[in-house]
């Protein structure tokens, strides 16, 4: 048994596909399809693919925000896919998640003050108004904003430092990990910095455990411990991040390395190595499900469905990496 | 020597802001010789975008521009009447944008949407008009083109929507391209693509281009010179390797040290305090003197003059004026 604060086995969240004026089913949409993964305590997962890949359903599955149809959410052992709701809501308070939006996540009408009290008061932390008080204004410090403006409404904040009141509202009820669904993907450079610095340091301080969502593997590679690869609802390759970085094992995974430029004007000419678009999840290729857009493709990958291969600390979900040999 | 695709001179635009107006593209100065590729770079509200629309008169009232000269060709866009200047669209300079969705109309054809655009130009049958549209859609290379022409644009996904924009701009062979963000909403394997094909396109074709982004990666893929702007003036300018590996403007060094990079890892983003000021905050002086590290004590007094550093680099700084005074 590892000792992971949270596991991941077999996640399945399908999305139904409704027709007719029965609204009946008539297919789904495959969005996690047998995900597994797992974070120890104060450690941080990135999980990161291109849009439509599952990404997002499979933090949002983790919350139960989206209902898995199977699998298990192991956290601190105990099973929250198995949860009445009733006490899966008593877990959300060790499990926060900060959107990418934060105008989508703050309530406009709230004051600050309130909104980052919002989940204390709903988890009874803090004895009384005054203590809270206290509590969001240390909070306030922590993310680096001025206690002193936390009678102010959202809008009178820069876009950065929303999320920064969006990460004090998940930090006020001190979970043990934070989803952080494409947190700092809204944001200009110079203030994504400001926040991926602040999420390192909140990290080393708290001991916090991190499931980083996302699109940008520069990020990844300054934040992640390991770092988890997915496309069409799966996982296709998993390891430690130097390893994936330095010799990323399934051909996805090069092919999104290679697609990222680089600022270094002596690196110019990237090539598009991954060829044409992302089919459907509602009718993945049969056999591997990259096969179609796979530079390495060859007459096996149609034919079977690659199992995950252990593989330099970590897995890859390609025939390559098969030790009987492709 | 031949006469620049365009000039800018002296380009003020300005916007409402509280009783008065801001001057949010503040005495811009420019140009892109034939078959050149210029960015301008800079972050949100820099005032990039708008430098962009006011080149081909299409800033969205209550904007205005309000002094300088542009020059498309030999043509001195300012003074021309407004069929003129719609006859210009297109024909001399075509504009492609973020989210080709907005650009394209969702109840017609992505083919009849170019034949208009080509017949409201030229005298050319339908069928002539639908041929070129064909051959364009292959020039962008667009798989099965003579069935895509008769795709409506929610029948395509984004990687081809932004292929159909780019055949459409390029259809009346225009000597310059505006490119406002062009891969910005698109996934990074989908973006390589069309960063491919715009580099290919533009070795074929000799279109000069514009390209409008915040993206740094994407400027050394296409670029050939960089502008920087920061609230609404040009801070630096010089060639791709100037500007990237030996930039001089503390904002220019700020923005290439605060992105994340897939080569680097572990040590803390250098991060740009703070954020921009909004208009009615900005200094008499130089307007990113609030977060400058370096900052001299005039620096936010007295508008810095453009210091020459090569014949091709020039930046705005007070700092690098006593640098190479010294």
């Amino acid at each position: 048994m590892s000792g992971a604060l949270l596991r991941v086995e077999g996640l399945r969240t399908w999305f139904p596909v409704r027709a007719g004026v029965l609204q009946r089913p008539v297919g789904w949409i495959r969005a996690v399809d047998g995900v597994d993964f797992e974070i120890p305590a104060g450690r941080t997962l990135a999980l990161v693919g291109e849009s439509g890949c599952g990404k997002t359903t499979v933090g949002r599955s983790l919350l139960r925000l989206e209902e898995p149809q199977e699998g298990h959410i192991w956290f601190d052992g105990v099973d929250l896919a198995a949860l009445p709701p009733a006490q899966m809501r008593a877990y959300r308070r060790h499990m926060q998640i900060v959107f990418q939006d934060p105008n989508a996540s703050l309530d406009p009408r709230m004051r600050v003050r309130d909104a980052i009290a919002e989940g204390m008061r709903a988890f009874g932390i803090g004895d009384g108004a005054a203590e809270r008080d206290d509590r969001v204004a240390a909070l306030m410090a922590r993310v680096q904003l001025d206690p002193a403006q936390r009678h102010r409404y959202p809008h009178e904040f820069s876009g950065g430092q929303r999320q920064r009141i969006c990460i004090a509202r998940a930090l006020a009820v001190e979970p043990q990990l934070i989803v952080c669904d494409e947190a700092t993907s809204a944001l200009d450079v110079s203030i994504q910095a400001q926040i991926l610095n602040l999420l390192r340091d909140l990290q080393v301080d708290l001991g916090l455990a991190y499931l980083f969502i996302t699109h940008d593997l520069s990020v990844v590679r300054y934040l992640a411990d390991r770092v988890a690869v997915m496309y069409l609802g799966q996982i296709v390759e998993e390891g430690p991040a130097e390893r994936i970085f330095e010799a990323p094992q399934h051909p996805y995974t090069e092919g999104l390395l290679a697609a990222v430029p680089s600022v270094d004007p002596g690196r110019r000419g990237l090539a598009a190595r991954v060829r044409g678009d992302v089919p459907s999840p509602r009718h993945p290729p049969p056999g591997c499900r990259f096969h179609p857009r796979c530079p390495k493709v060859f007459d096996r990958c149609p034919q079977e469905e690659p199992p995950a291969y252990a593989v330099g600390e970590g897995t890859s979900r390609c025939f390559l990496a098969d030790p009987e040999g492709a | 020597m031949s006469e620049p695709a365009l000039s800018v001179t002296g380009l003020v635009t300005s916007f409402p802001d509280g009783n008065g107006r801001a001057r949010v593209v503040d005495g811009v100065s420019f140009h892109v010789d034939p078959g050149e590729v210029l960015a301008l770079v800079g972050e949100s509200g820099c005032g990039k975008s708008v430098t962009a629309l006011s080149t081909l008169r299409l800033v969205p009232r209550p904007g205005r521009i309000e002094e300088g000269r542009v020059r498309l060709g030999g043509i001195d866009v300012l003074s021309l009447s407004v069929p003129e200047m719609r006859s210009m669209r297109g024909r001399e300079a075509a504009m492609i944008f973020q989210e080709p969705m907005t650009s394209l109309n969702p109840v017609h054809t992505v083919g009849d949407q170019v034949i208009e655009a080509i017949r409201l130009h030229e005298r050319v049958s339908k069928d002539a008009a639908r041929a070129r549209t064909v051959e364009l859609f292959q020039e962008v290379r667009i798989p099965d083109a003579e069935e895509r022409v008769d795709a409506y644009p929610h029948q395509l996904s984004g990687g081809l929507k932004q292929r159909v924009m780019i055949a459409m701009a390029l259809a009346l062979r225009p000597r310059l391209l505006i490119a406002d963000e062009p891969t910005t909403a698109l996934d990074v394997t989908i973006q390589a693509q069309i960063l491919e094909l715009m580099r290919e396109l533009q070795r074929e074709l000799q279109t000069a281009i514009l390209l409008i982004t915040h993206d740094l990666g994407v400027v050394n893929e296409l670029a050939d010179r960089i502008a920087v702007m920061y609230a609404g003036k040009l801070v630096e300018e010089g060639t791709r390797t100037e500007v990237l590996a030996g930039a001089r403007h503390p904002y220019t060094r700020g923005l290439l040290r605060s992105m994340p990079s897939l080569a680097r890892r572990g040590q803390a983003l250098a991060e740009i305090e703070g954020v921009v000021p909004p208009p009615s905050e900005w200094p008499p002086g130089c307007r990113f003197a609030s977060r400058c590290p370096v900052a001299l004590s005039h620096c936010a007094a007295e508008l810095p003059a453009t210091t020459r550093l090569s014949s091709t680099h020039t930046a705005d700084c007070h700092v690098v004026a006593r640098e190479e005074a010294a």
